[in-house]
């Protein structure tokens, strides 16, 4: 690279606003307030608009299910940017999720309101028991394990013929109404949002993020790092196997393609363009995604090919994802200065 | 003998699919995901060269061949390469290239039963009263003299040595002047060669369909994950492992079960011993 006569570089400084609001200080003024308060209130009025504002049936049901997929996107988020734990199988947790909904719902005759949470607790649950196993493995060998436990299972279920075999379960509930379907999962989904950005704040998320960083200097403080691995995971296959109760319910269907690649791969490529580590990122990722791959149905698998190639220009042009990008323009300012 | 004859056609059939995969993992550390995809686009390459250009069935494998060995190599040069050492990332492009590959031959046109190569040799004879086609019996011919020369061509040539040199010890190995690109590129060529090579093999025993893509990579794990990452000939006997217990539970469970095997040997492999039966232990590496 050639630089001009005149060396210059370029130099990224924190604005004044950020640095007084990050402190007691934000209570000085509207200004600061504002500066803290106004990305999150688009945010979540914005949520709760869209549905308003979205005419079609149809579309409301594209911007639903981007909201699951955005629930799932976030747990990989969670998992794999403060645990460190690459988990590939996004499909493992919504087809757990989903499959158990599903038998509540048709063995045992919960209402949606009873089986969503149940499938929550003991989907979460049981993910956390089958991947006890693997936890203590790292980096390529847990993201394979993972990615290999939905194909196994649905293989699993396919040569067994148990749970409706390749038909899948039929006749499930709906929630009542497409309203209260649409801002259940909506609220559900801030909840989370917010919920997951405290709980990588507090304590536990500090030894969280440990683990991600160095587990041995967790390990020698004399801290179980299998114990808080699997909290994590608790906690992140739970939200995946909400995201698979409410798909269950919204398609009164539940089958093996739950367990289809499309839940591990679409919030991964969420994550990425959103920006990982962020948690609003994937979310964000997702409302972009998905409705793109909506708009391209007509063109059939080759949808697939373009939100692959998106993602291969993502990971290797812009790794850090637009919501990265974002918060640097919003917090820090750039200007050109001499040596 | 049924089994024992079916048992090592499968079990070479297993290792083709593998050698390629655990070239490019040993070389580069690189898990390439796209492995089934640039396997199932050779097929496509040579059937292209084959019926649309006319050309002699030999000529076109060849060409398929250095084709899908140079596509490998460029798609590593221009993408891969760039997110090297990151593992999730390699993961994650090396897959959705294999998918862009997979589903834009599905949107091609390129579906259903249609598609076939023909057979080397056609006919069959009767090994022991067990009535074995010809191709099979290349197939099982031909595997073992590629492991014999994978296995001369790593001990006793300049790049051969190289590759080695660099799935042992990557900075020693640049110590000693061995430019650590060139020969992940060169490992990913012939990575995609030898799949190329499975492909232009083992097709010809069924149709060319994209969702085999699928499969060929879950194989190729399997068989690479059971005889350990990065080792060669461990993922030969682990070959031999998965292809015996396919046949047999084929054979007593049936055949629903064929891929249920290969997925619980992943699993099972990397939750009792992740460096694999006969990979060097690195626990550290590998396990908290």
């Amino acid at each position: 690279m050639t630089l001009p006569s005149e060396q210059e570089r370029k130099e990224r400084i924190d604005r004044g606003i950020k640095i007084r609001s990050d402190s007691i200080y934000a209570m000085m003024s509207h200004r600061e307030l504002s500066y803290l308060t106004l990305p999150r209130l688009i945010l979540i009025v914005g949520m709760l608009m869209i549905p308003l504002v979205i005419p079609s049936m149809y579309w409301q049901r594209v911007f639903t299910i981007s909201c699951i997929y955005a629930l799932l996107a976030i747990s990989f988020d969670f998992l794999a940017h403060y645990v460190g734990l690459v988990s590939l199988g996004g499909a493992f947790f919504v087809g757990t999720g989903g499959y158990l909904a599903a038998i509540a719902n048709t063995s045992l005759g919960l209402p949606p309101w009873l089986t969503v949470p149940l499938a929550t607790l003991v989907g979460g649950g049981l993910c956390t028991l089958l991947l006890l196993p693997c936890l203590p493995l790292r980096g390529v060998y847990f993201a394979i394990v993972s990615l290999m436990y939905p194909l196994f299972l649905a293989r699993v279920i396919e040569a067994l013929d148990i749970l409706g075999g390749t038909d899948g379960i039929m006749g499930i509930d709906s929630f009542p109404n497409h309203w209260v379907e649409q801002y259940f999962i909506i609220c559900i989904l801030l909840l989370i949002l917010f919920g997951a950005r405290r709980l990588v704040n507090m304590d536990i998320g500090l030894v969280l993020r440990g683990v991600k960083d160095n587990d041995q200097a967790i390990r020698a403080s004399g801290i179980s790092v299998t114990f808080y691995k699997s909290v994590a995971v608790f906690i992140a296959s739970a939200m995946g196997c909400l995201s698979g109760a409410c798909l269950v319910h919204i398609y009164m269907w539940s089958g093996i393609s739950q367990f289809a690649l499309d839940f591990s791969i679409i919030p991964i490529a969420a994550t990425v363009i959103g920006g990982g580590g962020t948690l609003v990122g994937p979310l964000l990722g997702c409302l972009i995604l998905v409705p793109i791959s909506e708009l391209l149905r007509d063109f059939g698998t080759l949808r697939i090919v373009f939100y692959a190639l998106i993602l291969v220009a993502f990971i290797i042009f812009r790794s850090e994802g637009i919501m990265v990008y974002g918060q640097r323009k919003y917090h820090q300012f750039e200007r050109w200065i001499k040596y | 003998m049924e089994i024992l004859i079916y048992g090592t056609i499968n079990s070479v059939a297993l290792a083709l699919y593998a050698l390629g995969f655990a070239m490019v993992y040993g070389v580069s550390r690189l898990p390439n995901f796209a492995h089934g995809a640039l396997y199932v686009l050779s097929g496509f390459i040579t059937w292209s060269f084959l019926n649309s250009l006319g050309l002699n069935y030999l000529i076109s494998i060849l060409l398929a061949m250095l084709a899908t060995g140079l596509i490998g190599a460029l798609i590593y040069q221009f993408v891969l390469i760039r997110v090297r050492g990151m593992e999730i990332s390699e993961i994650m492009a090396s897959y959705a290239i294999g998918l862009a590959i997979l589903e834009g031959l599905r949107w091609g046109g390129f579906k259903g039963m249609t598609y076939t190569l023909p057979a080397f040799i056609s006919g069959s004879t009767e090994i022991a009263g067990i009535p074995v086609d010809y191709q099979r019996l290349l197939v099982v011919g031909i595997g073992i003299a590629v492991v014999g020369l994978l296995w001369l061509f790593t001990r006793y040539t300049r790049i051969g040595l190289a590759l080695r040199g660099m799935a042992q010890d990557e900075r020693a190995a640049m110590m000693l002047g061995i430019d650590s690109d060139l020969m992940a590129v060169t490992a990913m060529g012939f990575g995609s060669m030898l799949a190329a090579l499975a492909a232009v093999l083992l097709l010809p025993l069924g149709n060319i369909v994209v969702e085999s893509g699928y499969n060929i990579l879950i194989l190729a794990i399997a068989v690479c994950i059971v005889g350990g990452l990065g080792s060669w000939m461990g993922a030969v006997l682990a070959a031999f492992l998965i292809g015996f217990a396919q046949i047999l539970t084929v054979v007593y469970l049936g055949s629903h079960f064929q891929m249920v095997v290969a997925l619980a040997a992943i699993i099972l492999t990397l939750i009792i011993k992740p460096s694999g039966l006969f990979g060097r232990q690195k626990e550290l590496e590998e396990r908290v």
